[in-house]
């Protein structure tokens, strides 16, 4: 997208050659939104607003969002319809939250490692935890690292302009 | 300075986008179909061992398929795009010397490695787009680009759990060319190589040792440069990473079913003119021209009258306005639209493209073009924000259900583009 010209503006310092006479050179002077009136003292600071984006992803390209279904994971802050969101770089160590794919099904627990073998452990009392015994039985596919809730439940798959 | 490359090439690529968010199919054959699931266009490694072949119509081989257990997903650009570009800032992150060759290939500057740094930092690369993305990929390293092709090539036949093969040394290199079929080489076409068979140059250094000035003669500069490349010296460098704006900008799709009545197919290709102008928006051009095509049905028996038809408009002024373009679209389609005839495909192509800043404004209209100006950039915005359909025009029409809406019953979600449709987790 070309930034929008009537928002700013820049002003050329155009140089002409002596031989001919036309110009040959436009130099950029400056290039800021200009006004009347004093300049703002904030230009030399200025600086993009905080981003959640960076907040929750290091890395971009590893990063999925997963939205979750019930409420296996309650006692670590995870709710049904949140969204959790996934590092696929990071490799699981014990005590991680983790999105794993175990019998067909992806699921979100926490990964624990213990002298018997590996489970995936629910943080709610009424789920059972799982052993994954081999690796033809589960895999982690990515690490949780953060949660995202809205409290505006209507809006929360909402991406579509509505005029209200 | 010895120059080096690597060609980066994900494996079955669009197949392997489904599996990452389908880990139960790895290691089961796995199609992608073309756009309105016509025929197979992506094939993971274990539907090739099943013999279906690349572009094989998909209602010939549904049963086969089906008894044989495939997993069949319809095209979903949406995704393999976002996945292509994760893979691309995984690879910027070993250099940013790099070269988005097509969806699913690099070529990557390795000149700045030490030789016997190559394989690890390959082998590194490769299973860092492994798990990061998910997306396996094979790594073919050599002095020039086409070198790299070739190893590529070799290095995808190897054990799967290695992908990575890198030519430095003569003798690897000889050895190499010899076991690579010369049609096979990067930039020999068909007929180049069927001409280079006929006088017994079968495989790739067969083709390298062929005397500079038969090959300059035969095959011109292209041809040329080429055999230089498998000689070791580097002809073609990286690409510049800004894609040259394009010259045509064309937007088509086959219809869903075929389609007789005019007020279905404006739909169509309203919609289709719509993309295509926005795509000239970006790339900052203006057209000077418009062309409108239709099909039909090339296969039908009682097919009366030609094939294909085109008809075409130059535009007062250049421009740029999805509105403008409308209307000169429809009017050539109502010019080529005859009644009874059964229509399969509608396209618009957009040409005499002039960069922005050099259109010459029609002095009788400045007011008007920069009102559109405006208008273009508001419904850009839009659109970017809440998706293509959140503007629209109502000669396009409800692209679900309509008869012209693509086919694509095996469409997986956009499990990264769009909140309606993440990934799902317990």
């Amino acid at each position: 997208m070309k930034e929008n010209k009537t928002m700013r503006e820049t002003i050329y310092w155009t140089v002409y050659n002596n031989d001919s006479g036309g110009p040959t050179q436009q130099l950029l002077l400056f290039s800021s939104s200009v006004r009347a009136g004093f300049p703002s003292p904030a230009t030399d600071y200025a600086s993009d607003p905080v981003d959640l984006n960076t907040y929750f992803t290091r890395n971009p390209a590893a990063t999925f969002l997963v939205r979750v279904e019930g409420d296996s994971m309650i006692n670590a802050h995870i709710d049904n319809d949140d969204l959790v969101v996934v590092d696929k770089s990071l490799r699981a160590v014990s005590g991680n939250i983790v999105l794993a794919f175990v019998a067909g099904e992806f699921t979100i627990k926490r990964f624990v490692l213990k002298p018997d073998g590996a489970y995936l452990e629910p943080e709610n009392p009424k789920y059972e935890s799982i052993k994954v015994s081999s690796p033809e039985m589960g895999q982690v596919w990515g690490v949780v690292v953060g949660v995202v809730r809205k409290f505006d439940k209507d809006h929360k798959h909402d991406n579509t302009f509505r005029i209200s | 300075m010895t120059t080096r490359f690597a060609l980066v090439d994900c494996s079955s690529f669009y197949a392997s986008c489904e599996r990452v968010f389908r880990p139960e199919l790895e290691g089961k054959p796995v199609v992608v179909l073309s756009n309105n699931d016509g025929c197979i266009i992506a094939r993971s490694n274990e539907a090739k061992n099943l013999g279906i072949k690349m572009g094989a119509p998909y209602f010939q081989l549904r049963d086969f398929m089906e008894k044989q257990g495939v997993a069949v997903f319809s095209s979903n650009y949406e995704l393999y795009g976002d996945m292509s570009r994760r893979v691309t800032n995984v690879l910027l992150q070993f250099t940013p010397n790099l070269e988005v060759y097509s969806i699913d290939e690099s070529f990557m500057d390795f000149s700045h490695l030490k030789e016997e740094d190559v394989i690890s930092h390959s082998k590194q690369l490769r299973e860092r787009v492994l798990q990061w993305t998910g997306i396996p990929v094979s790594v073919g390293v050599g002095p020039t680009k086409t070198l790299a092709k070739v190893a590529n090539r070799l290095a995808k036949k190897k054990a799967a759990d290695e992908g990575v093969m890198v030519l430095t040394n003569t003798s690897d290199i000889e050895a190499a060319l010899e076991q690579t079929e010369v049609r096979d080489v990067w930039g020999i076409g068909r007929q180049h190589a069927a001409r280079l068979q006929a006088i017994g140059v079968g495989n790739a250094r067969q083709f390298r040792d062929l005397p500079a000035d038969w090959v300059k003669k035969n095959m011109a500069v292209t041809g040329l440069r080429t055999v230089l490349e498998l000689r070791g010296s580097s002809c073609i460098n990286l690409e510049a990473d800004e894609v040259p704006a394009k010259k045509n900008i064309c937007t088509s799709r086959s219809f869903g079913q075929p389609i007789s009545t005019l007020s279905e197919i404006e739909e169509a290709l309203s919609t289709h003119t719509v993309r295509c102008s926005t795509k000239l928006r970006r790339q900052e051009s203006y057209a000077g021209a418009i062309t409108v095509f239709l099909l039909t049905n090339r296969f039908a028996k009682d097919a009366s009258s030609d094939y294909y038809s085109s008809k075409s408009a130059r535009l007062p002024a250049a421009s740029n306005s999805e509105t403008q373009l409308l209307r000169y679209a429809n009017a050539l389609l109502k010019q080529m639209f005859r009644k009874g005839e059964r229509y399969v495909k509608v396209g618009v192509v957009l040409s005499e493209l002039v960069p922005a800043e050099q259109v010459q404004l029609d002095i009788f209209s400045v007011e008007n073009t920069e009102k559109q100006d405006k208008l273009m950039m508001t419904l850009d915005n839009l659109r970017q924000r809440f998706g293509h359909a959140a503007v629209k025009y109502a000669v396009q029409g409800e692209e679900k259900n309509s008869k012209w809406a693509m086919k694509h019953e095996h469409l997986s979600q956009c499990y990264t583009t769009r909140f309606e449709q993440l990934l799902r987790a317990r």
